[in-house]
């Protein structure tokens, strides 16, 4: 029988997507069978949900009162004065409760499993930001969450993982492949392979098949959504530049997204050197879609390093493989060495410990803002706070004093 | 293109003797590169109607840990997609058995699905199983694999309901595959619950020309015949093989084992008959 080829829709404004799960080319469900209908039933709740005034109305109460939102949208000045160019703004995302942007989307999708009557909720975490705000969603909306991540990971993020338990989630140690993110992801997906009737996976990027890199971004889209109100409300006018960190890159969708449209606001996306999937990576498909991904030439997905848990993963979400093919976005990558430098940047000028993960932007935020005008403004997402990596910096910093 | 013969054929032959396939797996590469084809060939002589060879990848989401480490190993020889090309060309100097290919999407994604389709035709290989292509993104990988006369097997599993076992009918030649329960791919001693109810609802769905063959979990030859009677034309044995030649099987004690699951295939009911 023959296959009906879909008629060739016209093209929707990138506010518009994703059309049929797809960012353009980029996207999909690219998942085992079995996983297909708790897919399509996810994506129907969540249009339902969306809409609901109960359930809207419960997300934003738990954001505020519970998560502590919205966050300020802090004016750099010593760090301003030291770039000597464009004003340096920073949206406060650690001052998130857990510390981090994660809970934006764990405290959405977390009221979506309950929605479904799902009580058994797992995740897959890389820095353990991820799993720390999911242990938190569930325990504040009575869930019950069991978080996969990397040996690697555990090793080098043991307050996040003491953290996680104490939160009452249970953490699986992965032994498999690089034991880091990725092969974390690849357990959680295994996981709901076998318990998709009563288990709601909780992805924590904005990566995975459709419809999680939409639901995640839309979850995530308070971060853009503030700083234009905000910014507007004290300077009258939108940015130049917006920074964010890309890992898999739901902080850094949650940021651009809101501004989409404003075809003058230009969107930077600093990748890890050692993971950077849009910067040199190429077409193909990880963890259900389709995206750039750093493979070998035969299709084997290569292992990756970064001074950031967070940032080490192999692919990227779609949509930025989207913005990244059409030119909307551009995408750098920051060393190890120069995402330390940021760390050291901001604690000794704005008294603030960043993650690794947001010292990378800031890095790089500070890096544009020296060769702009100073009458332009950039705002750097401050993804999340630094307790979590004390013992990674202090130890570079003890190499660093006895070379 | 036609679709290739040698797989329709082997069912109508498997069928006459009043029998359904045993279809077994290995991993190109296993037990080591230089040793797989003489374990194909085992295979074949323990009588294995149909059979599967796996691509390996660095992230198999659909497999439990017996697949997983055949995956490393073989990855860890430097096996890729091409050294599967040539041992499909070398084992089809001897063998016209049916050749499926098992591989998840990303190494097509990577060479491209039309010279993929190409040199799996070149080769001599006769259909594709991509455990992680769902019939939604499948409308190309369906185009070329026709143009190149590859059976197209899609999954049906217990989640899929009636009404998309239809759909994937309109994708698939060749055979749909079965997954007898929840779970990634691993060996049991038990039939699963879910897999008598799925068989009795799925077979009445299919059109004539669609064989429909189950997998995942089938280890014995009890196991192999309870399906059969409830009306499989196939079986499919993948982790129960791999873990005996991951512990040093030789091919002669492989194929010792596959005649006892064999024996399981030759029952088929009356009623189907």
């Amino acid at each position: 029988m023959a296959v009906k080829m879909p008629a060739k829709p016209s093209t929707p404004r990138l506010s518009e997507l994703p059309v049929d799960g797809h960012f353009g080319e980029f996207g999909g469900q690219f998942v085992p069978e079995i996983l297909v209908p708790a897919l399509k039933e996810l994506e129907r709740v969540y249009k339902e949900m969306s809409v609901r005034f109960d359930f809207q109305s419960e997300l934003k109460a738990l954001r505020a009162d519970y998560g502590g939102r919205p966050t300020p949208l802090y004016f750099a000045k010593r760090l301003t004065e030291y770039a000597n160019g464009a004003r340096i703004f920073l949206k406060r995302e650690d001052l998130v409760h857990g510390g981090a942007h994660a809970l934006n989307n764990a405290l959405g999708q977390a009221l979506l499993a309950r929605a479904m009557g799902k009580r058994r909720v797992i995740a897959e975490t890389g820095s353990g930001q991820h799993g720390v705000a999911v242990a938190m969603a569930c325990a504040v909306l009575g869930l019950h969450a069991e978080i996969y991540m990397g040996v690697r990971d555990i090793e080098r993020q043991k307050m996040n993982v003491q953290r996680i338990q104490l939160l009452g989630a249970t953490v699986h140690p992965v032994t498999t492949g690089s034991q880091t993110l990725k092969d974390a992801m690849n357990e959680a997906l295994r996981d709901w392979v076998t318990n998709v009737p009563t288990t709601y996976y909780l992805i924590g990027s904005a990566v995975g098949p459709h419809p999680y890199p939409m639901i995640v971004r839309d979850f995530q889209r308070v971060i853009g959504d503030e700083i234009k109100g905000q910014l507007l409300r004290r300077e009258q006018r939108l940015p130049d530049l917006l920074v964010a960190c890309v890992g898999g890159g739901s902080n850094a969708i949650g940021t651009f997204y809101p501004f989409v449209n404003d075809e003058k606001v230009r969107f930077l996306g600093v990748e890890s050197g050692g993971a950077a999937a849009l910067c040199h990576g190429s077409i193909g498909v990880l963890h259900g879609a389709k995206t750039f991904v750093l493979q070998d030439e035969h299709g084997s997905i290569s292992e990756t390093y970064s001074v950031a848990a967070g940032l080490n993963y192999p692919a990227v979400g779609p949509e930025h493989a989207f913005y990244k093919k059409l030119g909307r976005a551009e995408y750098i990558t920051v060393s190890d060495q120069e995402a330390l430098e940021g760390f050291r940047l901001l604690a000794r000028f704005e008294g603030i410990l960043p993650s690794l993960e947001a010292a990378h932007a800031l890095y790089a935020g500070v890096q544009h803002a020296q060769r702009m005008k100073r009458d332009q403004i950039v705002v750097i997402t401050l993804s999340g706070r630094g307790e979590k990596d004390l013992e990674t910096v202090v130890h570079h910093d003890t190499h660093a004093a006895l070379e | 293109m036609i679709l290739t013969q040698r797989l329709s054929k082997r069912f109508e032959e498997v069928h006459s003797r009043r029998e359904a396939a045993l279809i077994g797996y290995l991993m190109v590469g296993e037990p080591e590169l230089s040793r797989t084809l003489d374990y194909i060939r085992a295979l074949e002589s323990g009588g294995v109607d149909i059979v599967e060879l796996g691509v390996p990848f660095t992230d198999p989401i659909a497999d439990g840990p017996i697949l997983q480490a055949a995956h490393s190993r073989a990855l860890g020889q430097g096996v890729n997609i091409h050294t599967v090309f040539q041992v499909v060309r070398e084992l089809r100097k001897s063998s016209e058995i049916p050749i499926l290919l098992v591989t998840y999407y990303n190494p097509i994604c990577r060479l491209g699905e039309e010279p993929f389709a190409r040199r799996c035709s070149e080769a001599g290989v006769d259909g594709v199983i991509i455990p992680d292509l769902p019939i939604e993104e499948a409308v190309s990988w369906v185009n070329q694999a026709r143009k190149y006369g590859l059976a197209r097997v899609f999954f049906v599993t217990p989640e899929t309901d009636n009404e998309r076992v239809q759909k994937i009918c309109e994708y698939a030649s060749g055979f749909v595959y079965l997954v007898s329960r929840y779970g990634t791919t691993g060996p049991s001693e038990t039939l699963a619950p879910t897999v008598l109810p799925l068989l009795e609802r799925v077979k009445p769905l299919l059109p004539g020309d669609l064989k429909l063959a189950v997998g995942f979990g089938f280890s014995t030859r009890t196991q192999i015949e309870l399906v059969v009677r409830a009306g499989a034309d196939g079986v499919i044995v993948a982790s129960a093989l791999a873990v005996r030649v991951a512990e040093g099987a030789s091919p002669e004690a492989l194929a010792e084992y596959i005649r006892e699951l064999k024996a399981g295939t030759k029952h088929i009911s009356s009623q189907i008959l």
